[in-house]
């Protein structure tokens, strides 16, 4: 075991956990953002560096502070660390320059986009964003690429993240889904465009924690906030078929795996369940859905409870 | 006359045949490796002789060798760094393309202190004709027992083999050319875990750069000992130098560390001063990455002593008044140079390499350069240089390789030093907003 102080609360975890780990045991506002750590993924995170905190001593054995700042998720934490999340200056201009970066060719398209409301980009810039951009060229823009008939891929909006790659990589068998060219201009992509057809394929939608990976079947149907979420189970010979169903009146719009307070899946559901069951009739209801994240579809939720975060929203 | 060790017979007509570089002296650090010496008193010499890593970095070779991983019945690689791609530096391609024995004997050796016995040579796309003449050379080496099963008579046995990449500078940062080695993109990986524990294919591995290896040579023949005699201080030996830009005979030269850089710049054994006459602006003393330093300083540290040609001098007063040794790309500006301009050269290649991985480097590259480029265009606007100076900022020591920092380094030392010339270039009529 280790014990590791974060933002001065100290926790006591297994060893080899990392500091991003170990800083959501605390809970609250000292769990740094993330946007390409997702906990089901293996080898994911350390590339977007918004989750980038300062290390201010090593280990009880090598107090020395890490020269740089190091992205939590992927470092080990070591016993008797001190880490500066929120309490480092250094880390939250750091994490502001992040924001920044990501939102640069971003084309802010909220009003359009079926992520908006559930979406981390848009509550990472809410949170830790500047107020404007400095940026004043010309956006990068791709050509629309075409992925299939059920997964819709809007490249403009995607921050390399990777995450969906690692969900080919992972889930799907015989990859076709990675990045193409370098530097600014990768993008992400199917081997010349192969529609992906696989089980499993959809948790790309799922993973995409910006509005680059949408579900063609609930494209422009209804923003998020105004569905509701519902658990829901059915017998799937293929997944868990343990969902949650977004409802409208006694629609089911959309169906997706069930995320936990992070916004990362529990479980990864098949595409026979996200894509082919959209009667309520095809499922047995468990009960309304808790939403954790503190995105716009949460907020009121918050409001009630009055949990800290939202009272940083009132100031 | 300074000694030389790596490239003393480069004008040798033939050296590049193993005939001539054997009558040269040539294979006897094997020699006497193989048949006399364990892997462990080799790794001995070389942390005696001092030898630091002459890639860039100055990791002490020594040190990086003992750190190696010997798990019992794993595989261990020796990696040959040739992926020589930063601007200003070309040292490696004129030892490989003049001396290729060098470099085979070096790794041969190498392999032997590592107890590897596969180890590749991985060389830039671009250096197709000089990995042609590294594969006749290793094909030689082979015929004549040097390579291949049971080396000289002698239980070792070792493969070597030329892999080209495909022409990206990020595959020099020693993790992205494992990936590239394995037959994947060249991202970087996110380190721990290094290398030395987990490299090629998941096995130990040490990376080194060309001239690293190629000096493990002197250093068996030599000893260790008197290797590190030769040099100043903790900047042992001889280094390679590629000397470029406005000077009177750029090329290559192998130096002994602790040359002062006046006369490196200005004997005629050497660079033979500045062109047509002219003054020396500025020098980037160790490829393109490594900060800019204007004549004053490069000439004299911040404290007024003479700055020699070595890891410590080169680096004395950090990165306000100092500069680093880097990779030995010595590129020399006259008066009449125009710091933005250069600085936007750098910027664009810096954003065309970038891999993309990590948010920083691969949206802070290209907009730098479209900021440098508005401003040599003379469309600046007056905020646009805070603004440089702020990208920079938030880039370095942020991303997942040294490439980022690689990217921000030119421009924060271009903006400290030379800031007066970039305000020069925007309009006195733009409006700040």
């Amino acid at each position: 075991m280790a014990k590791v102080t974060i933002d001065g609360h100290t926790v006591e975890v297994p060893d080899g956990t990392t500091i991003l780990q170990a800083a959501r045991a605390i809970g609250g506002e000292v769990a740094p953002p993330t946007m390409c750590y997702h906990s089901k993924l293996k080898t994911s995170g350390g590339y977007c560096r918004t989750c980038i905190v300062k290390v201010s001593k090593g280990s009880d054995k090598d107090p020395r502070p890490m020269p740089k700042l190091v992205a939590s998720c992927r470092t080990a934490v070591m016993d008797g660390m001190e880490v500066q999340n929120n309490t480092s200056p250094e880390v939250l201009d750091a994490r502001k320059g992040v924001v920044e970066f990501l939102l640069m060719n971003h084309p802010l398209d909220c009003p359009i986009c079926d992520q908006a409301g559930e979406c981390h980009l848009q509550d990472l810039g809410y949170d830790n964003g500047g107020e404007k951009t400095r940026f004043d060229f010309e956006r990068r823009t791709f050509e629309r690429k075409d992925i299939g008939d059920k997964i819709q891929l809007h490249m403009n909006r995607c921050i390399l993240c990777y995450r969906c790659v690692k969900v080919a990589d992972q889930l799907c068998d015989g990859r076709v889904h990675g990045v193409m060219n370098r530097g600014d201009v990768s993008e992400i992509s199917t081997y010349i465009e192969n529609a992906i057809d696989n089980d499993f394929s959809g948790n790309m939608i799922d993973v995409c924690p910006v509005g680059a990976l949408t579900d063609k079947t609930f494209r422009f149907k209804s923003r998020v906030w105004f569905t509701k979420p519902m658990d829901a189970h059915r017998d799937c010979k293929k997944c868990s078929g343990k969902v949650t169903l977004w409802d409208k009146g006694d629609e089911v719009l959309r169906v997706t795996g069930r995320k936990d307070q992070w916004g990362e899946n529990e479980e990864w559901i098949c595409n026979d369940c996200r894509f082919e069951h959209k009667k309520s009739s095809d499922w047995v209801i468990e009960g309304p859905r808790k939403i954790d994240r503190h995105s716009v579809i949460s907020a009121n939720h918050y409001m009630k409870l009055g949990v800290p975060h939202y009272k940083k929203l009132e100031k | 006359m300074g000694k030389k060790l790596l490239i003393q017979d480069d004008k040798v007509p033939g050296i590049h045949t193993l005939e001539v570089y054997r009558q040269r002296g040539g294979y006897a650090s094997v020699e006497k490796a193989v048949k006399t010496m364990t892997p462990e008193a080799i790794v001995e010499e070389v942390k005696k002789s001092g030898l630091r890593g002459r890639g860039g970095a100055g990791f002490p070779t020594g040190m990086k060798w003992s750190f190696l991983a010997k798990p019992e019945g794993v595989a261990r690689y020796l990696v040959c760094n040739a992926d020589e791609s930063e601007p200003g530096t070309f040292k490696d391609r004129y030892l490989m393309e003049k001396i290729p024995h060098l470099l085979i004997e070096g790794m041969i050796t190498s392999s032997f202190a590592l107890g590897a016995k596969t180890s590749y040579i991985y060389i830039r796309g671009e250096y197709f004709y000089v990995a042609r003449i590294l594969e006749a050379a290793i094909d030689e080496a082979y015929a004549a027992g040097y390579l291949g099963k049971n080396i000289l008579g002698t239980d070792y046995s070792l493969d070597l083999y030329v892999q080209v990449g495909a022409g990206a500078y990020i595959c020099g940062e020693e993790t992205a050319l494992l990936e590239s080695l394995e037959g994947k993109r060249g991202n970087p990986r996110i380190k721990p875990p290094f290398p030395a524990i987990a490299g090629l294919y998941g096995c130990p591995t040490v990376v080194n750069n060309v001239e690293t290896i190629a000096a493990v040579v002197p250093i068996i023949n030599m000893g260790g000992d008197e290797y590190a005699k030769i040099g100043v201080g903790k900047s042992t030996g001889t280094k390679l130098i590629s000397a470029s830009g406005h000077i009177n005979n750029p090329g290559v030269y192998e130096i002994e560390l602790g040359l002062p850089v006046e006369e490196f710049i200005y004997s005629n054994e050497y660079c033979g001063g500045i062109w047509k006459n002219k003054k020396m602006k500025a020098v980037v003393a160790g490829g393109s990455s490594v900060p800019i330093l204007p004549t004053d300083l490069i000439l004299k540290t911040a404290k007024g002593e003479p700055r020699l040609m070595s890891y410590e001098s080169l680096s004395d007063g950090g990165f306000v008044s100092g500069s680093m040794l880097g990779s030995g790309g010595f590129i020399v500006y006259d008066e009449d140079t125009s710091i933005p301009m250069n600085l936007y050269t750098f910027n664009r290649f810096y954003h065309h390499e970038s891999c993309g991985q990590c948010s920083p480097c691969r949206e802070g590259t290209g907009w730098m350069e479209k900021i440098a480029h508005r401003i040599v265009e003379g469309h600046g606007k007056p905020t646009d240089v805070d603004l440089l100076w702020d990208i920079q900022k938030r880039i370095e020591g942020n991303t997942i390789c040294p490439l980022g920092d690689a990217a921000a380094w030119p421009v924060a030392s271009a903006i400290r030093h030379f800031r007066h010339e970039f305000e020069a270039l925007i309009p006195k009529t733009a409006v700040a907003h």
